[in-house]
């Protein structure tokens, strides 16, 4: 099967979210479930009609088969499953897994979960360690990095090599805060500015604590079936053009460069299968476990300049309404929920709805094409997906 | 009661590696096919898949490619030595390698400075390699 062959061939039509923030009253696995449950009633299928369940990983509930307890859960019996790990990329490989399964007939509807109670669920002390595992347990754990220091580390040599400031970070991050409170279910309820960024508690230098995703409670889900068989369905499907992914290292110091990455890869595999390029995008949703992130993603996406991806923040680019293309129209990681592998689901969901025009203050006019970036490790692994509300 | 710093346990991959430090020397692996040297230890060359390899002894000298200054530790043992540098190097041979920049300057590291290796003891007379400015001491 060439890639091209998926073109057009499956659909997103169901999308949920959990209840998110702090919410003690639910396990990992109920957040799950509980999105599972909201993403089959969106797209009007029921359990009975599903075949297929992909999920990731869980720091906080650390199942050895999270995918088969999670079936157990739920009470399902597929004839695909499958708990997948390449970090913050998982959803959007899950997406791609999902799509290839349709595509050549292995299965015909599959759910698509992810989510953790990180926020509630362990100490914050035991989150912050818990994500240490990403590190090199020999060469990199006795120096006492964390994952912001990597990412710190990322940002400090794109400010040293493209005269990127701590200002159009911390603009990142206001950026993403404004678009959650257009968001009746985000994490965060409460405006900012870049001043509070900049005075923010330092975490690694230059990143502050505002310059980092939060640790919520959250699931997330969505359902892909056939483009055919969403015709017949409730919601308005959203067409999967292209996906791509790409793998460049897992530690920081093997990855070929510290301000180019394989999302340029991921992003050019899925603009050739999708027969588009980036001034097709209407709207794109980019992981931002930090503010540097996006920043980096949008120069690799084609979206705009390398180098040049600050200024696009700071200058009010990335804001619906802003006249160019919105960046992170649901509050992203930084303001909307970060928990595991549902953080980046979250970019899917919102791309859906925008697809779908139902967002509201936050929606972006005739947004008829939208571009979805995870990544995972320390811009280690990458997946880019393009949806629309048509065919392409 | 200070809790111990982390120990890295040797491998079959690595414990030359370590052994070498113990010796205050930086080795390295490099290919006996096409001449790479590599990092971290592995059981065969990254560039060209070669098994063969020769563990040699390298200059100690680098580069600053980017750092960072720790405010919140990952773990207990690190909080009482914030603010502390973690940097990437390029070394002289080619990798990069994470180390911390320690010495009384550390905290004024900037990209492309010079750096040189020492030895910090850990437990058990474990010994990491660790980097400090070469600025005024270059040998």
């Amino acid at each position: 099967m060439n890639p091209s062959d998926m073109k057009n061939k499956v659909a997103i039509v169901g999308v949920g979210e959990s209840d998110i923030g702090k919410v003690p009253n639910m396990t990992g696995l109920g957040l799950n479930a509980q999105a599972a449950k909201r993403a089959l009633d969106d797209a009007g299928l029921k359990p009975g009609d599903v075949d297929g369940l992909l999920t990731a990983y869980s720091m906080t509930e650390p199942y050895f088969m999270l995918g088969s307890v999670l079936c157990e859960y739920l009470g399902m019996t597929p004839r695909l499953n499958a708990s997948m790990v390449v970090g913050g990329a998982t959803p959007g490989v899950m997406l791609k897994s999902a799509a290839q399964a349709i595509a050549s007939g292995q299965a015909d509807t599959i759910l698509v979960t992810a989510g953790e109670n990180r926020a509630t669920g362990v100490s914050r002390d035991q989150a912050v360690q818990n994500l240490t595992a990403v590190g090199h347990p020999y060469f990199e754990h006795p120096y006492g990095p964390t994952i912001p220091s990597f990412y710190a580390m990322i940002a400090a040599r794109h400010m040293h090599e493209y005269g990127t400031t701590r200002e159009q970070m911390a603009a990142v991050a206001v950026n993403a805060r404004n678009h959650a409170l257009l968001h009746p279910n985000a994490h965060m309820k409460t405006a900012i500015t870049v001043e509070d960024v900049l005075t923010s508690k330092s975490i690694s230098d230059p990143l502050n604590m505002l310059d980092c995703c939060l640790i919520s409670d959250a699931g997330g889900a969505f359902v892909v079936t056939s483009a055919e068989r969403a015709r017949d369905l409730a919601a308005d499907p959203a067409y999967l053009l292209g996906i791509g992914e790409y793998h460049t290292h897992e530690h920081l110091t093997c990855a070929p460069s510290l301000t180019h990455f394989g999302a340029e890869q991921s992003g050019g595999t899925a603009f050739q299968m999708a027969g588009l390029g980036p001034a097709d995008i209407d709207v794109a949703e980019l992981y931002d476990c930090f503010s540097i992130v996006p920043i980096i993603e949008l120069e690799e996406m084609g979206l705009c300049e390398p180098g040049a991806g600050g200024t696009y923040f700071e200058a009010g680019h990335a804001a619906v309404g802003g006249g160019h293309v919105p960046i992170n129209t649901h509050g992203g990681m930084m303001s909307h929920a970060h928990a595991g592998a549902a953080g980046g689901l979250f970019a899917i969901v919102e791309a859906v709805r925008q697809l779908r025009g139902v967002c509201g203050q936050r929606q972006v006019t005739n947004a008829e094409v939208a571009l979805v970036h995870v990544e995972g490790g320390i811009m280690s692994s990458h997946c880019t997906a393009i949806l629309a509300n048509q065919p392409g | 009661m200070t809790i111990e710093l982390p120990v890295p346990s040797a491998n079959a991959d690595s414990q030359p590696y370590w052994a070498a430090a113990r010796e205050d020397r930086l080795v390295l692996q490099k290919c006996s096919d096409c001449g790479a040297y590599r990092f971290y230890p592995r059981y065969l060359c990254p560039d060209c898949w070669s098994e063969n390899a020769d563990w040699v002894d390298v200059s100690g000298r680098g580069t600053v490619h980017s750092f960072t200054i720790v405010a919140r530790a990952p773990l207990p043992a690190f909080r009482e030595k914030v603010p502390y540098v973690v940097a990437i190097i390029d070394l002289a041979e080619g990798p990069r390698m994470i180390t911390n920049i320690v010495g009384d300057d550390a905290l004024g590291v900037a990209i492309g400075d010079p750096v040189a290796v020492t030895f910090e003891t850990r437990a058990d007379g474990f010994k990491l390699p660790q980097f400090q400015r070469a600025l005024e001491t270059a040998q």
